[in-house]
């Protein structure tokens, strides 16, 4: 532990770290899976999983916070069945990393789905006249032509994790320690005379992450599209 | 065997023909089906009826269900528009389909690349190759799939004159070095008359006519088809002499005929193309007169034009050719199915490759 942070801002660097990690990889797959069926698949219902993609962006955070409480609160109609197998979401931190991936869900998804459109489907027709499977070509043809839009999704989704507030308050509450992440505690010292310094070095360490996250994405998204674009 | 019947808006397909070893030769105007043919021979399309066989292999046969996936289906396909993938290079490319390939392929990499000539691209990503390098690695990349049966849907057209001059040749040493039969798309009489040893004329969804390129070619009654301008026959010849002027002779099953220097053996078949604009008719053998090239004839059809024109088709030896002339002519020189005429060849072009019959037969 740096001896630049008191032991309350580290942990709280520390979990917005961990739920960011968290959350963006565990919507990745579904993120890929959500954006390819929306980008390519018509189907009876495609624009009301699109709203509900799209809902979080829209809601005030708030709102989704109190759905998510609604729904895997301990009483929750989904909550109360994962409470029995043992799994609780609500004030913990991995509600946060719910919270959190719901809230950044739409952006990844927008993302990956602007990607995939730019793929050429001609080129997936190619690969499988030479033999390859549907999830070969998917694997060896659609993934890496999608790579630059999938790190871009998934650097977005990153850092709306990291500034992720209203929702995983709601949801998660504030507890230092435990579900207290970098936006909660500087909130929270900013409701305490003589709080600002503190909050401010939270601040500089969330610019700070938000900067590195778009500038590393950029490059590699800049390397990938070299390779894509076959010069 | 490829049987298919398909409905579009407005437009309906139907057309049942064979594919023999060679190259059959897919031909018609832009919108006659036969872009959709090949789709659904791929796979990448499935026609509201038909049945599609590759030897032993039903692909399709909508009346029993059976509907292969384009990766079972064993086809080449050379696209258009190539369709390399653009994050892999040349090398990568080309062993795309070798690695879903069964093994123990009879194609290897290294012959491949020699015929093709892409030893030098290799290493190159499709981005930087000129249009005709991109086709021939989507030639090379189809070959190595090891397929059963090359598809080319229009691989030239996208090119321009001086690139399709240069892949021609390439195409016919793969036709003359591989026992794939390949279906050949195109709408350029021209490519046709270079490549095909089987035609099926398409128009308007329908087959018109199937038959050797011979065959189909001398028929007056596809003149309007092909387009007035470029119908014409094909004739078998062979290198007899490489004359000190310059000139090349070429025996025909009609007697011989002088070119311009053409490469090759002697003894080797080429394949003279005279389009039927070309020609003159004489009722006399023609003297002092500067085209070298005279051969007796005799009118086997006739066939008069709505406007101005007629056509004639002629047996030269053993093979039918077409002329164009006018109805005027064939009135003053009192023309009727059996009269002997010369004809006069004022241009003819020449390319490598037997004319030949097809080892299958076309039904």
């Amino acid at each position: 532990m740096p001896d630049w942070f008191t032991p309350d801002e580290w942990s709280a660097v520390a979990l917005s770290l961990r739920v960011s990690v968290w959350a963006t990889g565990l919507s990745l797959p579904l993120g890929i899976y959500v954006a390819f069926v929306l980008a390519r698949r018509e189907f009876w219902g495609k624009q009301v999983l699109n709203g509900l993609v799209h809902l979080p962006l829209i809601l005030p955070p708030v709102v989704t916070g109190y759905l998510l409480l609604l729904t895997f609160g301990r009483k929750g109609f989904v909550g109360q069945y994962l409470d029995m197998v043992g799994i609780v979401l609500a004030f913990k931190w991995t509600g946060a990393v719910l919270a959190a991936a719901v809230m950044a869900f739409p952006l990844m998804v927008r993302a990956i789905r602007l990607s995939i459109e730019a793929v050429d489907p001609r080129l997936e027709e190619a690969a499988s006249t030479l033999g390859a499977s549907p999830l070969w070509v998917f694997l060896t043809v659609s993934l890496p032509l999608i790579l630059p839009g999938i790190i871009a999704g998934a650097v977005l989704a990153f850092a709306k994790a990291m500034g992720e507030f209203g929702a995983t308050i709601t949801f998660v509450s504030n507890i230092p320690g435990q579900t207290q992440t970098l936006p909660s505690a500087i909130y929270s010292f900013l409701q305490v005379p003589g709080g600002d310094p503190q909050a401010f070095r939270l601040v500089l360490v969330s610019v700070f992450v938000a900067m590195a996250a778009l500038v590393l994405s950029e490059w590699v998204s800049r390397a990938i599209a070299r390779r894509v674009s076959g010069t | 065997m490829v049987e298919v019947q398909h409905r579009f808006a407005g437009f309906a397909l139907e057309a049942a023909f064979e594919v023999p070893s060679g190259v059959t030769a897919l031909f018609g105007p832009s919108g006659s089906g036969k872009s959709t043919i090949v789709k659904a021979v791929a796979g990448l399309l499935r026609p509201d009826r038909g049945r599609i066989v590759n030897g032993a292999q039903v692909l399709l046969d909508t009346a029993t269900g059976i509907n292969l996936p384009p990766q079972k289906r064993r086809v080449g396909y050379v696209f258009q528009d190539a369709r390399l993938f653009p994050h892999l290079t040349v090398r990568q490319n080309l062993l795309y389909g070798h690695w879903f390939a069964p093994k123990g392929a009879e194609v290897s990499f290294d012959r491949v690349v020699e015929m093709l000539d892409l030893g030098p691209v290799l290493a190159r990503r499709p981005g930087t190759l000129s249009g005709g390098e991109r086709q021939r690695v989507a030639i090379g990349r189809a070959l190595l799939a090891n397929p059963q049966i090359l598809l080319m849907d229009e691989p030239l057209a996208a090119l321009d004159d001086a690139r399709k001059a240069e892949i021609l040749p390439y195409i016919e040493q793969l036709r003359d070095s591989t026992k794939v039969p390949i279906l050949y798309v195109s709408h350029s009489v021209s490519e046709i008359a270079r490549l095909a040893g089987a035609v099926v004329l398409l128009q308007g969804g329908r087959v018109l006519r199937k038959g050797t390129v011979g065959e189909v070619f001398s028929d007056p009654s596809v003149v309007n088809a092909m387009g007035v301008r470029e119908a014409g026959s094909v004739i078998a010849a062979r290198i007899a002499a490489q004359d000190d002027d310059g000139l090349t002779r070429l025996e025909t099953s009609a007697g011989p005929i002088w070119l311009p220097r053409v490469q090759g053996a002697l003894g080797a078949p080429v394949r003279v193309r005279i389009a039927a604009q070309d020609i003159i008719l004489s009722r006399q053998r023609p003297a002092g007169l500067s085209a070298l090239n005279i051969l007796p004839a005799t009118i086997s059809a006739l066939r008069m034009g709505e406007g101005p024109g007629a056509i004639v088709q002629l047996r030269v030896g053993e093979d039918l050719v077409l002329a164009r002339v006018t109805r005027r002519s064939v009135g003053a020189l009192d023309l009727h199915v059996g009269t002997q005429v010369f004809v006069v060849l004022k241009s003819v072009s020449v390319a490598p490759g037997d004319v030949g019959t097809p080892a299958g037969t076309l039904s």
